[in-house]
């Protein structure tokens, strides 16, 4: 079984990627960033990540994150986090990163603060 | 409680960082750690793991990466060491520091202090990089 399942939908404008497992080095981290250069490649620059199916990131997961917001903000796109589980967010915030983070509790809400 | 320790030797790949978790796990499930302080300890290890790997061995795999777990009542202690150049802690930026918040890399040591009680980097007169880490539950 992959370590990190991605599920891509179209809302709008805004391409949701639905994730399930874990963010971790190797084959998590690679799966995040291969579709995220996919998806900018395709010329899909607003993209909301729903991570209630991650159990587990790592350093590694983190900073992968943090390179996709970097690339998707460097082709004026914007990168938001939807249903981020308590461990996760505890990890953002011991990290400060929910400062650069844009995240939401509910798809609506996330999807209305896309510009 | 019995003191009760486990050593794991792992090759240098990023695969074994999976199975140094997998010991972890059984390990401080054995010795009665609690949930929360479980997947902090997890983490740790999985980091430690990771820059032993990576930093230290630089993924040589003609050199091993050796875990230690020791549990006593209420303190698990682990030593992770590898076998390359060393490093001084000191000099690892902090990645909470605005200028760093978008590093791609450099949290591992941050979250390794942030779930564990003590954390300490030792150069070791033969060479090679131990991390010792302790945390009480």
């Amino acid at each position: 079984m992959a370590e990190l399942n991605i599920r891509e939908r179209q809302a709008g404008d805004v391409t949701v990627l639905d994730m399930g497992g874990r963010i971790t080095i190797g084959e998590g981290s690679v799966a995040l960033r291969s579709a995220i250069r996919r998806l900018l490649e395709e010329g899909k620059k607003n993209i909301l990540l729903n991570l209630a199916g991650v159990g587990y990131i790592d350093s590694s997961g983190i900073g992968e994150l943090v390179s996709s917001y970097t690339a998707i903000k460097n082709q004026d796109g914007q990168l938001k986090l939807l249903s981020l589980t308590e461990k996760l967010r505890d990890l953002l915030t011991i990290t400060k990163l929910l400062t650069v983070f844009d995240a939401y509790d509910t798809e609506a809400d996330a999807l209305s603060n896309f510009k | 409680m019995t003191e009760q320790t486990t050593r794991i030797v792992l090759p240098s790949h990023i695969e074994a960082v999976a199975d140094a978790a997998a010991a972890v796990t059984g390990f401080v499930e054995n010795c009665g750690v609690g949930e929360a302080a479980a997947f902090g300890i997890d983490m740790a290890v999985r980091e430690a793991v990771t820059n032993a790997i990576v930093h230290g061995n630089q993924e040589d795999e003609a050199k091993a990466v050796e875990v230690t777990f020791n549990c006593q009542e209420h303190v698990l202690e682990i030593e992770v060491r590898d076998q390359g150049e060393g490093f001084d802690p000191a000099e690892v930026p902090d990645p909470t520091d605005p200028a760093n918040i978008l590093k791609t890399s450099g949290r591992g040591m941050f979250l390794m202090r942030s779930f564990m009680d003590d954390v300490r980097w030792l150069t070791r007169p033969d060479g090679g990089t131990t991390v010792r880490m302790v945390k009480k539950f």
